[in-house]
């Protein structure tokens, strides 16, 4: 099953790819926002199953972002895979230092902690004058192994990229719930006492978690701010937090896919809702939410199960 | 020191309160152990004392010749000695298969290290202990059953399961029959101390039953206001006046039989 799932998602990457050029100026952009995003909601759905819910993955995000625009505009880094690993790395250490604390904490306590933490950076880059306080700074385009590519070849190389970061992603976190590390979501979220007295640590396994979703979601910032060309104290704001939340119920946490399928849902149906009704957008996303909790709390990634336990049912 | 579990001195207090006291001794390899006692006389304040749930306030803890007093519980899980809860301790939203092949990958190997967190959840050894295991216990019916929808019985048999699959040395039991009903009371040890004995484990089991304990028992702690006041061979032990009038009531019964 794990094999033709990711043959499924491979097959449907290199499609994406491939069909790039012919796709219009404004799905390339609000795909590669959208696949950014995604992998932020992959971390979050790391910790979902484990019965973890952070309202503070922003911090991560806008940590990423930061480095990225930090190390162009202090030290002239522009190539791309570099800024976006560094994004990834700086987002992970931030998460592994945290972590020692966050680890310890559970349900609301978590939740709220990680929100705190995320609006303490808000706090931070919103005072701090030399970094464009609440207006944020420009990134400059970035480059490909020398190749600085300009308006639309730039929008398709960046989508390209970031489909290359999710589909790597996407094999490693796919790869990592198959291990004894990442399957132990569920039994923790079910009883950390048994999983205590089977001689492990839940608090090291939570921290590993809260590592790699922190990884990720610096990830998704590095790529973000590249695609933007912008960063803002907004990055790390609790409303951004809560868009990943958002997404995040919205894929449900049944499967890897499902975090890419969710975030581009999303998307496509927050501009169907600001064109159609500019000022009340909020409503029509809210809606969403509101249906989706009520006819799939499984989120989207429970379609596709729903309709093979049915195949199999008839069968 | 003799025996794969020495315990010299053992005491607890919480406050004022001393919850065990003076425990001293000693048990051999493969020994089936029978605990018994009233509610607060120790007993489980004695096996989570040994699991490392709970420091003890005096005394020592040896296993296998190695001083484990004050260990942390997963340093003690790891060093060989593992337990089951008298509310069984499952995970209630995976199959039983699932279960037991988590406690299966969770058990193999050398624990704490990358290589060992990064191995697969299925790999072939910890399914095929898996599969072994339900057959062990006989719950092959159940197997691919979501755990939260168990029978009481089958429960107890899966939390001892996922016990077992580690091969611990020493395997403490928390009234393993508790919430049982009379009459699955002696199949359920029957499976359980079958399989036990064909792994050659040492067995301590809390139990309030003393058929049970008659049966099953090579040897009975009898404990008492913290402290151990018996402990031999089921006949002996259970002999002891002091256990029939404390714990098993059996003198006070016959007493009120001849006055009635």
């Amino acid at each position: 099953m794990a094999t033709r799932a990711n043959l499924v998602g491979f097959l449907a990457f290199v499609l994406l790819a491939a069909i790039a050029p012919a796709l219009p100026g404004w799905f390339i952009s609000l795909a590669t926002i959208a696949f950014a995003n995604a992998l932020v909601v992959l971390g979050l759905i790391i910790l979902w199953r484990t019965g973890l819910v952070p309202f503070g993955q922003a911090l991560y995000y806008c940590t990423g972002a930061y480095t990225v625009a930090l190390l162009a505009r202090w030290f002239g880094f522009s190539d791309a895979i570099v800024l976006v690993l560094a994004g990834g790395l700086m987002a992970g250490l931030m998460a592994f230092v945290i972590g020692f604390l966050l680890a310890r904490y559970r349900e609301i306590f978590f939740a709220m902690l990680s929100l705190a933490l995320s609006m303490i950076l808000w706090g931070v880059l919103v005072k701090t004058e030399s970094l464009g306080s609440t207006d944020g700074f420009g990134v400059d385009p970035p480059t490909f192994a020398g190749y600085a590519p300009h308006q639309q070849a730039l929008a398709l190389a960046l989508y390209w990229l970031v489909l290359a970061v999710c589909a790597v992603s996407a094999v490693a976190v796919s790869a990592y719930f198959r291990t004894a590390a990442g399957a132990l979501a569920v039994p923790i979220r079910d009883n950390e006492i048994r999983v205590e007295f089977l001689g492990v640590s839940v608090d090291r396994l939570i921290h590993v978690k809260l590592v790699i979703a922190g990884v990720l979601g610096g990830f998704g910032g590095a790529l973000a701010a590249m695609t933007i060309g912008h960063v803002d104290p907004a990055m790390a704001y609790w409303t951004t937090s809560g868009g990943f939340v958002f997404v995040t119920i919205l894929a449900g946490a049944g499967s890897v896919a499902a975090a890419f399928v969710g975030s581009l849902v999303f998307e496509i149906v927050r501009s169907i809702a600001v064109d159609l009704l500019p000022g009340l957008w909020q409503l029509i996303l809210g809606s969403v939410l509101l249906l989706t909790i009520l006819f799939l709390p499984e989120g989207l990634g429970s379609i596709a199960s729903r309709w093979r336990r049915s195949k199999e049912q008839a069968s | 020191m003799s025996g794969i579990l020495s315990v010299r001195d053992l005491e607890k207090t919480f406050g004022s309160i001393v919850a065990a006291r003076d425990i001293s001794l000693d048990i051999p390899p493969q020994q089936t152990v029978g605990v018994i006692g009233a509610n607060g006389a120790g007993k489980t304040t004695f096996i989570n004392m040994i699991t490392g749930y709970l420091k003890p306030s005096k005394g020592t803890i040896r296993f296998e010749d190695r001083d484990i007093t004050g260990h942390s519980t997963r340093e003690i899980m790891r060093s060989g000695i593992s337990r089951s809860f008298q509310v069984a301790q499952i995970f209630p939203s995976l199959t039983v298969f699932d279960n037991i092949c988590a406690a299966a990958a969770i058990a193999h190997g050398p624990k704490g290290t990358l290589g060992h967190a990064l191995r697969p959840l299925r790999s072939p050894a910890s399914v095929a202990e898996a599969e072994a295991a339900i057959e062990l216990f006989q719950i092959a019916r159940y197997r691919d059953t979501r755990a939260a929808t168990l029978p009481q019985g089958v429960r107890k048999l899966l939390d001892i399961a996922m016990a077992v699959v580690g091969w611990p040395r020493l395997l403490l039991l928390d009234e393993p029959t508790s919430g049982i009903s009379i009459e699955e009371k002696f199949a359920l040890m029957d499976v359980v101390m079958t399989a036990l004995k064909s792994r050659k484990m040492t067995v301590l089991f809390v139990e309030h039953d003393m058929e049970i304990v008659t049966r099953f028992a090579d040897r009975v702690l009898a404990f008492y206001d913290g402290t151990v006041i018996a402990d031999g061979a089921p006949a002996v032990a259970l002999a002891d006046p002091r256990v029939q009038t404390l714990i098993s009531g059996t003198k006070v019964a016959k007493a009120e039989a001849a006055h009635a």
